[in-house]
């Protein structure tokens, strides 16, 4: 058998293509890094399992039933009055019904272990952050540290973050796939978000919720480090960058892009307050 | 243009509203592409009236088409707007896909602000100005045929509602020549949409079109419902209604409750917009949520105001092309009407992420799950339908059996966002966008496409060119799995709709695989205008004058092809479900009536076309702050109304002799034509006439 030389060369491409795309899994829930995103995860499992059970017979049945009772088979029964039966009746709805029963009591149970406000049970203290949504970047403020970031969010390996999020300007989401699921960020009011990382790691975070052109920009990296390195890192940002003062902030509220992650070494007392009554005021 | 009189003529335009201006200024791709589409407007416009005034065929146009009160005319010309629209919106499909897939750690071809107007255009022509009037006219060409009426309840309203849509499509159609559309999508969430942070026309343009849009479907949905309960002929209980007038009757039902508190939302963003309220601002007390509440509270029983006429047609579809009675007929109704009554129960899946209790999301999470049951419980009775049947594998059949295998897909990842906490992860990202593409393509376009096919020949005359269909099916059916299931994966992953940049490199194979599939579902979309060609230029061969060519099972095939003005010479009588199928076998459907009478029908009315013209002018006055035209545009609606009132003579007679020989034209054709079996449907053997032996 002659083998042409093209094929190889074909081969490789394609693989290498299946390979670099499966890459892209990596940065998904499948590649969790902590407690919330892998119970996500488990729960994925779970219901493509069942969803399997219910999609499969329809994928079976329509190709099969619609090819064997062609006009063109002429041993195939033909029955064109025949239109009910309580017993075929009896499968459609029953089982449905029952695996919609069943799912949702799994839904019920995990909405509420995995509700974002739920505090995530741990001995290690928990890490208050509050989240600002700005145009088009991230503010991160660590209210007991007294110090911010911009762009980038630190946090301790193994100890449960606290995020109440509020927005400055329009409505947006704050999405980590390998931590947790998103929650919206609105001006003038609160949310809540709580999640953690199991292993040291940097993890993509970014904002979902179109707010303007420089939208596709708006990406905060989630770095998780060790207890030590983030003390490390806690000291050197409070030793060395500029604070946050009021100039400054009104600089960030002005609508731009911020390639670079910024450090404030620095915060007013009650910043993120402010912010929440400041949304709430007329605009002038 | 900022001194003197200027300000208050022209509003807030200026030459940079004009595409052509910007591109000559910065000749950049996004602005070219911006240009060239406008000038695709105003060349098309143009080459119409041109055309129309060359042929000299405007008095044919105005006096046959434009001003006709006829349910079948109506029908027609809202399908013609659904194709030009689908047009529109699929290029734009298009070039998202391959600004995504050529902007990969590079800025692609289109700006941002570009982008942003392609998807906010894209979604609401689709959902507004495509889907919406493609179903619109089908439900008017077939309903009244189907329930044995001459026309719909109220025919004047009926083309007051076709030219209200078609105002407000043509004001989306304007945003491309003269300034710039929303870029808050076509959900248009404020308090982006306000003018705090969308100070431009964009917003307005968005908020007047689907105004105007939404008004015309509640008219819409009122004429039909009332038409279903009042004009069916005799014998025709409810229980005996063809499937497809059980789904119009709850999707018009849908209609009137569901259209209304669009009509509020947009009206108090319009209320923030042009005079300072604050119902939906960050600041003085406004909010949001009101607004996420509002609007799903219509888009979630819209999404089955889409679906359920496809499934109506999938019923008639599916039964004809079996040669069988229609499995579970009660257990379908049933689940219509579950299906009709639960999207009302569902709507904060839509933001599962706005912050409520655990409790709240969880309800509306299994809710939406329950939805599951009738919609399963459907596809099922169309398998057990087949089940035992005589299957032909026509055109409207292939879209059946590609729509039950893929949306049982898209139902799959419906229940897996119907989970709150996998919400969370994949809301507003591309796993979310190939959701309702994945319902919604098959949902409702394979739906309307198999329809069109179906009733193509009952509305002309003449069937499709058969190849070329099998051609734009096959596109179809690829081009969305190659487009919309590389969004699953790079949706799990992470990836934001509306991402006009992307600085993942790990995405780039599945964007190139789905700009593959946008560029397949193009050709699908060419394929359909070829079919459309080729099939017209074939009319004599595949002539179906007799009026039933696929052995039907309804009262629409029992009248020729195309239908006389007035439908039926005498209404029928029915006494069973299928009862031109029975009469056929029983009886003889074409025995000539003993007598013909007069008959009345509705008088053409300028009043449709001059209420929608005056209204989308009264919307662009608003958007551009042209209040002169606004004013003008308003009074112009309301002086027509009330002129309106005074016409008395509203009805036409059509005379016994000219019915008489009208229908005996058809039924020497009857006679004339061969009977075929159905074998050899396909073919130009069919003349339009079943041989019903079996």
């Amino acid at each position: 058998m002659k083998i042409s030389r093209g094929r190889p060369l074909l081969f490789t491409t394609l693989s290498l293509f299946v390979l670099s795309g499966c890459a892209v899994l990596k940065l998904s829930v499948m590649n969790h890094a902590g407690p919330i995103a892998a119970s996500q995860w488990h729960l994925y499992v779970i219901v493509g399992i069942v969803l399997v059970f219910v999609a499969g017979p329809v994928l079976l049945l329509t190709p099969l039933i619609a090819w064997h009772y062609r006009l063109t088979n002429k041993h195939s029964a033909f029955r064109p009055t025949w239109n009910f039966s309580w017993t075929l009746e009896g499968f459609i709805w029953i089982p449905p019904i029952g695996i919609v029963i069943g799912l949702s009591f799994i839904l019920w149970h995990y909405t509420h272990t995995l509700d974002p406000y739920r505090p995530i049970a741990s001995n290690e203290p928990t890490l208050e952050v509050q989240a600002v949504a700005l145009d088009w970047k991230w503010l991160i403020i660590y209210p007991d540290q007294r110090i911010a970031a911009v762009g980038q969010m630190v946090i301790p390996v193994g100890r449960p973050v606290h995020i109440r999020l509020t927005s400055g300007t329009a409505m947006q989401s704050l999405l980590i796939p390998q931590l947790a699921g998103q929650i919206y960020a609105m001006g003038g009011m609160t949310t809540q978000l709580n999640l953690a990382a199991a292993r040291p790691g940097v993890y993509r975070g970014e904002n979902t919720q179109y707010n303007g052109t420089g939208f596709q920009n708006e990406k905060l990296d989630v770095i998780a480090l060790s207890a030590a390195d983030y003390d490390r890192w806690v000291a050197r940002t409070r030793a060395s960058a500029h604070p946050l003062d009021a100039a400054t902030l009104a600089e960030l509220y002005r609508k731009s892009s911020q390639p670079q992650p910024l450090f404030y070494s620095s915060v007013p007392q009650h910043l993120f307050q402010h912010i929440l009554a400041q949304a709430k005021e007329p605009r002038s | 243009m900022n001194e003197g009189i200027w300000p208050a003529v022209l509003g807030r335009f200026t030459w940079h509203a004009l595409p052509f201006v910007r591109a000559w200024e910065d000749p950049n791709a996004s602005e070219i592409i911006g240009a060239g589409a406008a000038s695709m407007v105003v060349i098309g416009t143009v080459f119409l009236v041109v055309l129309i005034t060359g042929l000299r065929k405007w008095r044919y146009v105005w006096s046959e088409w434009l001003t006709s009160l006829d349910h079948k005319k109506i029908g027609i010309m809202y399908i013609v707007l659904a194709f030009v629209m689908l047009t529109r919106a699929l290029i734009e499909g298009v070039l998202m896909r391959m600004q995504q897939a050529a902007a990969i750690n590079h800025p692609g071809f289109l700006s941002p602000d570009h982008f942003g107007q392609l998807f906010s255009t894209h979604g609401t022509i689709m959902i507004f100005f495509m889907a919406m009037p493609f179903l619109a006219g089908v439900l008017n060409y077939v309903m009244p045929l189907q329930i044995g009426s001459r026309d719909v309840a109220f025919p004047l309203l009926n083309s007051v509602s076709l030219w209200l849509t078609g105002g407000a499509a043509g004001l989306v159609m304007a945003s491309l020549v003269v300034g710039k559309f929303s870029t808050g999508g076509w959900s248009g969430y404020p308090p982006y949409t306000e003018l705090a942070f969308s100070p431009d026309v964009g917003p307005d343009y968005w908020i007047w079109a689907v105004t105007l849009g939404s008004i015309g479907s509640t008219l819409t949905g009122i004429n039909f419902a009332v038409t279903i309960y009042k004009m069916r002929c005799p014998g025709m209980q409810l229980m005996r209604m063809p499937l497809f007038v059980w789904t119009t009757l709850c999707t018009s039902i849908l209609m009137i409750f569901a259209m209304p508190p669009l009509t509020v939302a947009t009206a108090m963003l319009a209320l923030d917009r042009y005079l300072g309220f604050h119902f939906f601002t960050n600041d003085l007390g406004g909010n949001m949520m009101n607004y996420a509440n509002l609007f799903w509270l219509f888009g979630h029983p819209e999404v089955y105001i889409l679906i359920l006429p496809a499934f109506g047609v999938y019923s008639e579809v599916i039964s004809t092309f079996s040669s069988k009675e229609l499995y579970g007929y009660t257990s379908l109704v049933l689940a219509t009407a579950a299906i009709a009554i639960l999207s009302f129960t569902v709507w904060v899946h839509h933001f599962f992420t706005m912050g409520q209790s655990a409790n709240l999301n969880a309800a509306f999470g299994i809710a939406t799950m329950t939805i599951g049951v009738p919609t399963g419980v459907k596809i099922y009775d169309w398998i057990w339908t087949m089940f035992r049947g005589q299957v032909r594998f026509t055109v409207p059949m292939l879209y059946s059996l590609a729509f039950m295998m893929t949306f049982v897909l898209g139902g799959f990842t419906g229940i897996l966002l119907a989970f709150p906490p996998l919400d969370y992860l994949v809301h507003n990202t591309l796993f979310l966008v190939a959701h309702f593409h994945n319902m919604l393509i098959p949902g409702l376009l394979y739906g309307m496409l198999a329809g069109y096919h179906y009733w193509f020949p009952k509305a002309f005359g003449f069937r499709l060119n058969e190849k070329w269909g099998r051609i734009a099916f096959s596109c179809w059916v690829f081009g969305f799995y190659l487009a919309f299931m590389p969004l699953y994966v790079l949706g799990a992953a992470g990836m934001a709709r509306r991402t006009q940049e992307i600085f993942e490199p790990a995405f780039r194979p599945w964007l190139y695989v789905a700009g593959l599939g946008a560029l397949v579902l193009f050709c699908a979309l060419a394929s359909l205008f070829v079919q459309l060609w080729v099939s017209i230029r074939e009319r004599n061969v595949n002539g179906v004058f007799a009026g039933d060519p696929w052995d039907g099972r309804g009262l629409e095939w029992s009248t020729s092809a195309p239908p006389p003005d007035y439908n039926y010479a005498v209404i029928p009588r029915v006494h069973n479900r299928d009862p031109f199928f029975d009469g056929k076998r029983t009886d003889d459907p074409y025995a000539a009536p003993a007598s013909y009478e007069d008959i009345e029908l509705p008088k053409n009315s300028r009043t449709g076309p001059v209420l929608g013209v005056a209204g989308g002018i009264a919307a662009f006055g608003l958007v551009w702050h042209m209040w002169w035209l606004a004013i003008i545009g308003v009074l112009t609606v309301v002086a027509t109304v009330i002129a309106r009132s005074f016409a008395r003579e509203v009805h036409r007679i059509i005379p016994a002799d000219e019915v008489e020989r009208t229908e005996q034209r058809w039924l020497r054709a009857v006679a004339e034509a061969t009977p075929i079996p159905r074998e050899i449907e396909m073919t130009s053997a069919n003349q339009g006439l079943a041989d019903p032996r079996e």
